[in-house]
């Protein structure tokens, strides 16, 4: 293509800004729309993605309940209570599980104070490996470990909102606190997703509450990481911790309600399931779009070249080659469709970031962004469309024989 | 310039097959400027598209200067349209969307020539055909006989041997036509042979031989 070539195209162009314009459009609008979808896809998706920020998707959490089922001559009605060797008996029964941690819940709020200030928080004996379930990540110092556990360590682990009341500015790490009569030195502060509850919370060694609260070996909570293991795997593995338990605290191991197993995989796994179909559509939809575009170029193109059947036929009355106008109208094609699709691409681009950064906080839509990788292959699709399009009229541009073509004026 | 030796032409509309020329042997010479007439439907319009390789002959031999032509392809075809030959049509056949500037420049963009030096010739031809204050203007903003000499403009740039006119005055009022004749008749003077489709026998009259087509064939030749 030589310049002068180029700028034949851009000055029919600019002289038909009506044509130039519709072409444009159809092509800038179906790259926008599909652009604005993707974007409102992947917002969906990290919306159900941050609902599970909090704990770790691959967990399962076992809470005690009460007999449901006569057993063994036990009536109904009767308390499960957890003890430690519960917690070791899973870990040696259930295969494949990873982290592990059991949770000792000092009930009611507790007066904590460091020096003259005192407020009242959520304390939580926990094990080493109670980070990972709860997705915790330490901001200052360090979590609680084995060394704390075995030796009954008066440590606690604090979230920023203990720290901030307690201690403002200051570094708390090495420092004491007091938690109801009892002190303990502060080892690390936390961060933690899961709102305002979590952060108000202070973790101390499970064996710690344990002695000091006068809970003997009871555990209220036990939940474990399940790995890489499949949903199946997970559900087998939910089953055979109840059956383990069972045995030990003998009631039927069909008993739903003596323990209660919640399975975060399966949950989101079924949140996964649904945003698939969300994805699903959001690709038909999307993929209608963009051909509803090359349709629309296609047509354009066409029109456009029975709408110059003249123009056509005084060129190659004067001298224009066969090629020549093929290259005419396809350059036409190219240029329109690559121009509108990269104006459809960066608008579509633009204004999803606009509504990323000033969505409002809500459930369902988060941080919708859109792959660049996939809106460019889009966009290069209608390009490569739009010329395609072009194809056609033009090889029927270039048959037009130029006494047809002006006889019809 | 130009011989044909039993030319034949018949175009097919549906089952039927209209002979539009039937043999017709005819020898212009160079330097000629030869009025062809004709009722409508007497083939005139089509010797003249074949005359400008606009249009492809059945049967017969067709030598433009020392030429033979025969099949020679869309591509080669345009080529000799724009070195050879300039066309003037009874709707002047001017871009709409260009100036009188440019429609004269075009054939020069299909030889390659750098738009600078294009626009520079053709508002030379622009001065020849007395437009030049026109230059800037749209075909809608330009009279049908400004028009006329803006498409003559144009059909002269490529410099052809041969100017082939369908109906040249077909839309211009008697005086534009006369004015239009004498243009005509200064470009041949200047060697250029020329071949004038008209039905009107005032404009055949002022050129120096007359055919008359009927029913395709060649009913009468001479001054």
């Amino acid at each position: 293509m030589s310049l002068d070539s180029w700028r034949e195209v851009l000055d029919v162009l600019g002289r038909n800004k009506l044509r130039t314009g519709l072409t444009a459009l159809s092509v800038a609008w179906g790259i926008f729309m599909l652009v604005l979808l993707l974007g409102a896809g992947n917002g969906l998706r990290h919306g159900v993605e941050y609902d599970f920020r909090d704990d770790a998707t691959n967990s399962i959490w076992i809470r005690q309940g009460k007999t449901s089922l006569p057993f063994e001559g036990h009536a109904p009605g009767r308390p499960v209570n957890f003890e430690m060797s519960d917690i070791a008996a899973i870990r040696r029964d259930v295969a494949g599980l990873d982290h592990m941690s059991g949770r000792y819940y000092l009930r009611g709020g507790f007066p904590v104070s460091r020096g003259n200030k005192s407020a009242s928080f959520d304390i939580r004996g926990c094990h080493p490996d109670h980070q990972y379930l709860e997705r915790t990540s330490i901001l200052a110092g360090r979590f609680i470990n084995d060394l704390d556990v075995s030796e009954r360590r008066k440590v606690a682990v604090i979230g920023p909102t203990v720290k901030s009341v307690l201690f403002g500015a200051s570094d708390p790490l090495g420092e004491i606190i007091n938690i109801r009569g009892v002190n303990y030195t502060v080892i690390g502060v936390f961060e933690d997703q899961g709102g305002q509850g979590e952060l108000r919370r202070i973790y101390i060694p499970i064996s710690t509450a344990q002695l000091v609260y006068h809970g003997g070996d009871r555990v209220h909570q036990i939940m474990y990481t399940t790995g890489a293991a499949s949903l199946d795997e997970s559900q087998a593995m939910a089953k055979r911790s109840r059956q383990v338990l069972a045995e030990r605290h003998h009631f039927n191991p069909e008993d739903r309600r003596a323990v209660q197993i919640s399975n975060n995989l399966a949950q989101f796994r079924k949140l996964m399931d649904i945003f698939d179909w969300v994805r699903t559509f959001v690709w038909v939809v999307g993929v209608g779009t963009l051909f509803a575009g090359i349709v629309g170029v296609s047509n354009i193109m066409i029109i456009s070249v029975q709408e110059r059947t003249l123009e056509i036929g005084i060129r190659k009355a004067i001298g224009a080659t066969p090629g020549s106008i093929i290259g005419m109208i396809l350059t036409e094609a190219l240029l329109i469709t690559s121009v509108a699709g990269y104006v459809g691409l960066t608008a579509g681009v633009a204004l999803v970031e606009a509504v990323r950064r000033n969505l409002p906080e809500n459930d369902y839509v988060r941080n919708p962004t859109v792959d660049v990788r996939v809106a460019v292959v889009a966009t290069l699709l209608l390009i490569g469309a739009g010329a395609l399009a072009g194809v056609l009229p033009a090889l029927q541009a270039a048959r037009v024989r130029p006494v047809v073509a002006m006889r019809n004026v | 310039m130009i011989v044909l030796r039993g030319v034949n032409k018949s175009y097919r509309t549906g089952d039927a097959a209209v002979h539009v020329l039937k043999d017709v042997d005819l020898v212009i010479n160079e330097g000629e400027m030869v009025s062809v007439m004709g009722s409508s439907g007497s083939g005139k319009s089509t010797l003249l598209n074949i005359l400008g390789l606009l249009d492809d002959h059945d049967a017969g031999t067709y030598h433009l200067g020392e030429t033979l032509i025969a099949n020679l392809g869309e591509r080669r075809a345009a080529q000799y349209r724009n070195r050879f030959i300039g066309f003037v049509f009874q709707s002047f056949n001017l871009l709409a969307f260009k100036s009188a500037l440019e429609n004269v420049a075009l054939p020069l963009y299909y030889q390659g020539v750098p738009r600078r030096e294009r626009n520079r010739i053709a508002l030379d031809y622009l001065r020849k055909v007395d437009l030049e204050d026109r230059a800037n203007h749209l075909p809608s903003e330009l009279s049908g006989g400004q028009k006329q000499r803006v498409a003559i403009a144009r059909a002269l740039i490529a410099k052809p041997k041969l100017l082939l006119a369908d109906e040249p005055t077909g839309a211009l009022d008697s005086a534009t036509s006369y004015q239009l004749m004498e243009l005509l008749r200064s470009i041949n003077a200047q060697g250029i042979t020329m071949v004038i489709v008209t039905h009107e026998p005032d404009i055949a009259e002022r050129t120096d031989r007359v055919i008359v087509l009927k029913d395709g064939c060649v009913f009468r030749d001479g001054s």
